[in-house]
């Protein structure tokens, strides 16, 4: 295992030269992530030697850790003292960084019932585009003191800062996790989900897949088992990988070496089965869809605008990874990425072309 | 461009500005008769009084966009005002500027159950989206103790909590997508119609944002099931170190409750007087602890928390019997700060949030500090997350008093900080916190603020003067700070 480092000062020094120079550079962390948004012509800035926890306070629901810790090594931790991140974030080949987490801001199938990545970032040092350290946030719930730039870094992949340090919320792990599986469509399940949703239970995971639609049920023994067998069906403490494949992106549908682009929809959870040709994988209850599709990607947009969504190219050869952005927004893009990266010089174009972000 | 001082508006400006409004709004839109404005010289910060130049209601997006393109060509000054039941002074108008009341915006545009969502308008009062949502088996968690009053709007602009935030999460996690308007009268749509939208997430920034870089216009809030069942845990404490303690003791052993309350002495017999919730009067501390959830959830989770209460020396544990008792309990909660407001002419309230295996210590600090200062402070406290609202008590009309109670409260605030906390949890820094925050951040993290604000509202027209201070205004605080003294020029304005 690598050592715990603090290269914060070093980075900062580094992002003032290139700043000065106007170079632009590469954040990186274990690079499990490369292929997310767009690629960056940049010298390399390697985070993975900045590491660590840093504090780690289980009755006070959080811990701070250095942005290179490897995911792993962080939920581990809160593992020992019986605690987890509640969003669930994907460990794409156990390779994660805590950084590269909040960087690109991907949350797991608990996402609709818990948290966001986004929701459990509490506080973030980073280095801005001057070189600067600075602080936002804190290691508290509630905190309004100052705008929320910390959140704002959550899926900003590195085109604001560099994240030195993330604080982020945990919460108990559950006492039992049992997972339903019962036959039926896409559409019926749309429609069974829709109808539960209004029900207290004690939902954690609701994906569709190959004509199934699982249930996640987590907390207190006792209502757990007693959600179970209200849904009907069958009912396992073993779901035999389902649930960590949907997360990390292993099960076939998402790492398979399918030709077809992957695409991601976020959409309004109950909205009837689009109209797009391709496979699909429902997650998030509805509100997350997974398509393999030849489709032209204007037709995955417009299908998922009209929804009241948005559509990404998540694994595509030459298709723009985020959905385009109306004119007035791209140029607020702009201007909220010059408020912090003055010279352009962290990530630029990771996630638009034409000097965006 | 950070460093500049807030904006100047000069006379014929202003004028020029009214005329226009004039031409362009409906007579009912626009008032400026000086009786009519003293309604809005305050929010509930009532210490900071000031008339605006006008106050505008509009009826719909529309007139807004409207009054927005027309300050903004003037250079005139907007300040967004929802309820007015802020506690920061958020809503203070501006001496130049327009306050611009979204409370005629007050339409629930949609109720949709299927995905569990509601599309308000930002004048929409908190408590009348959960009403609307009751028949649906549904509800919108953040329930501020002013929910029958303040709106969305606000509620957005502050990223308000309430007693079931600790489980459920603050307003930043409740709402979906805003619709805003920014300063030059541009339509801002931040969230999606799912559980994220494309770019940066700017409904993230935008809530707790103050005002100042947007003018929320309409909201898609999340609404989330009705708990099958809900009850609550009333404990006494002699000690109140013992309750902080049992606060801290209930976190660590992994429960997350729906609420988690703290009320002082003080507090517990004002709000009995009040309202009759059936609080033990002799008891230094209480704690509401409600758990929600399935029956057997519930059922034994009580169990541990009341064997943990005990356990940190709780003198009596009492559980709600039914839903009426239930509801009696929240009540004197829900109460509190009016019930304190009865004790004395004025109160000021705080809004200091620590870690909560500090607040033991930080109270004890807060009593000495009231001692010194000869003022009492009376403690309510959203325990679960820390959140501290020490009242203080006093007389604006006794001279002096003020200056003595803004005094205690920074102290207070200087504790919480030196606790490892924050300045304010969640009523924002509005005018009244713009000097405990030169204490909580650095300059490179203010110009920061100020450069990210000024992507939004370049000219600094939205609110100014609010939520972050200027580096003029700092440097010299922290300078006053060295010399221990008083403001050199106390009548001077310091945006
Ligand atoms: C008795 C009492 C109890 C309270 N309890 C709580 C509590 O438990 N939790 C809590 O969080 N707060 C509490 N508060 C504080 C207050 O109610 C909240 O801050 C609330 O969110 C303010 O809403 P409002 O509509 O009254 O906003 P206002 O006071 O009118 O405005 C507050 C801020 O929001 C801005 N604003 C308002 N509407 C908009 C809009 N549409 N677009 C952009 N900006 C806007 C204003 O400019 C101002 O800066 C309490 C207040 C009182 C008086």
């Amino acid at each position: 295992m690598a050592a715990d480092a603090d290269l914060g000062e070093q980075l900062a020094a580094r992002v003032a030269e290139a700043a000065a120079a106007g170079t632009p550079l590469r954040i990186e962390g274990s690079g499990s992530k490369a292929f997310y948004g767009r690629p960056v012509a940049g010298e390399p800035l390697p985070l993975a030697g900045h590491r660590g926890i840093v504090a780690y306070e289980p009755a006070e629901l959080y811990v701070t850790a250095r942005a290179g810790t490897p995911l792993a090594e962080l939920e581990a931790t809160l593992a020992a003292r019986g605690q987890r991140l509640g969003c669930e974030p994907p460990r794409f080949g156990g390779r994660g960084t805590v950084g590269g987490m909040v960087a690109a801001g991907l949350s797991g199938p608990r996402r609709p019932w818990s948290w966001a990545v986004r929701d459990v970032v509490l506080g973030v040092r980073c280095i801005n585009g001057r070189g600067e350290i600075l602080a936002f946030g804190g290691r508290l719930m509630k905190n309004v003191a100052g705008f929320d730039a910390a959140r704002l870094m959550a899926g900003s992949l590195g085109t604001l800062a560099v994240l030195l340090e993330v604080t982020l919320r945990v919460d108990p792990a559950p006492e039992a996790t049992l997972t339903v599986s019962l036959e039926c469509d896409m559409a019926e399940a749309i429609e069974r989900l829709a109808a539960w949703g209004r029900l207290p239970l004690p939902l954690a995971g609701a994906c569709h897949l190959d004509g199934r639609l699982h249930l996640r049920l987590e907390g207190a023994e006792a209502s757990v088992r007693e959600a179970a067998a209200r849904l009907g069906g069958e009912a396992r403490a073993d779901d035999g990988g389902l649930w960590a494949g949907l997360r990390d992106h292993t099960l076939p549908f998402l790492s398979g070496d399918d030709p077809r682009p992957l695409w991601r929809l976020s959409v309004p959870p109950a909205t009837p089965p689009l109209p797009l040709p391709g496979e699909w994988l429902l997650d998030w209850g509805g509100a997350q869809r997974w398509l393999r599709t030849d489709a032209p990607a204007g037709a995955v947009r417009a299908t998922a605008e009209r929804a009241g969504g948005h559509a990404t190219c998540f694994r595509g050869e030459g298709i723009e990874p985020f959905h385009p952005l109306p004119p007035a927004a791209l140029a607020l893009h702009r201007r909220i990425k010059a408020a912090f990266d003055p010279a352009g010089i962290l990530n630029p174009g990771r996630m638009y072309a034409e000097g965006g972000p | 461009m950070a460093q500049r001082s807030e904006i100047t508006v000069d006379e014929s400006a202003a004028r020029a500005c009214m005329a226009a409004l004039r031409r362009a709004l409906p007579p009912d839109t626009l008032l400026t008769d000086p009786d009519t404005l003293r309604t809005y010289e305050c929010d509930a910060l009532s210490a900071y009084r000031r008339l605006p130049l006008a106050v505008a209601l509009p009826h719909d997006r529309e007139q807004v966009r409207t009054i927005l393109r027309i300050t903004r060509e003037h250079g005139v000054p907007v300040v967004p005002r929802g309820a007015g039941t802020g506690l920061s002074g958020g809503a203070l108008p501006h001496p130049r500027g327009v306050l611009l009341s979204l409370a005629r915006l007050n339409r629930i545009l949609a109720i949709d159950p299927r995905n569990r969502t509601a599309r308000v308008e930002p004048g929409v009062r908190n408590l009348a989206v959960s009403e609307a949502a009751r028949p649906y088996g549904l509800h919108y968690a953040p329930d501020p103790s002013s929910q029958v009053a303040c709106t969305i709007g606000g509620n957005i602009a502050e990223n308000a909590g309430g007693v079931h935030c600790l489980k459920y999460g603050l307003t930043v996690h409740n709402v979906l997508r805003i619709e805003a308007l920014t300063a030059d009268g541009e339509t801002l749509v931040a969230g999606g119609g799912g559980l994220d939208g494309p770019g940066y997430d700017l409904a993230a920034v935008l809530t707790g944002s103050e005002g100042l870089l947007a003018v929320v216009v309409e909201a898609t809030v999340r609404l989330l099931p009705l708990p099958q069942c809900a009850r609550v845990l009333l404990a006494a404490f002699e000690r109140v170190e013992d309750a902080a303690a049992a606060v801290a003791a209930v976190i660590a052993g992994g429960i997350v409750p729906a609420g988690l309350e703290m009320m002082d002495n003080a507090a517990v017999r004002a709000a009995e007087d009040f309202v009759h919730a059936g609080y033990p009067t002799d008891a230094a501390a209480i704690l509401l602890c409600e758990l929600d959830g399935t029956e057997a959830e519930v059922e034994a989770g009580i169990a541990r928390v009341r064997a943990l209460l005990a356990e940190h020396g709780a003198t009596e544990v009492r559980l709600a019997r039914d839903e009426a008792e239930r509801e009696r309990f929240w009540k004197g909660r829900k109460a509190a700060f009016p019930a304190v407001g009865r004790l004395s002419p004025d109160y000021y309230c705080m809004d200091g949030t620590i870690p909560r295996r500090e607040i033991g210590r930080v109270l004890t600090r807060i009593a000495e500090l009231a001692r010194e200062h000869g003022l009492p402070v009376v403690n309510v406290l959203h325990a679960g997350d820390g959140n501290l609202h020490p009242l203080i008590l006093y007389d604006a009309n006794r001279p002096g008093e003020l200056e003595r109670t803004e005094r205690l409260g920074h102290r207070i605030l200087e504790a919480c900080i030196e606790a490892g906390g924050t300045v304010t949890g969640e009523h924002g820094v509005g005018v009244e916190k713009l000097d405990p925050m030169c204490r909580q951040f650095d300059e490179a993290t203010l110009r920061q603020f100020h450069a990210l604000r000024e992507a939004f509202d370049p000219r600094r027209l939205l609110n100014p003067g609010k939520a972050v201070p200027t580096l003029a205004r700092c440097a010299e605080h922290r300078a006053m700070h060295v010399r221990g003294g008083r403001l050199p020029f106390p009548e001077l304005e310091r945006f």
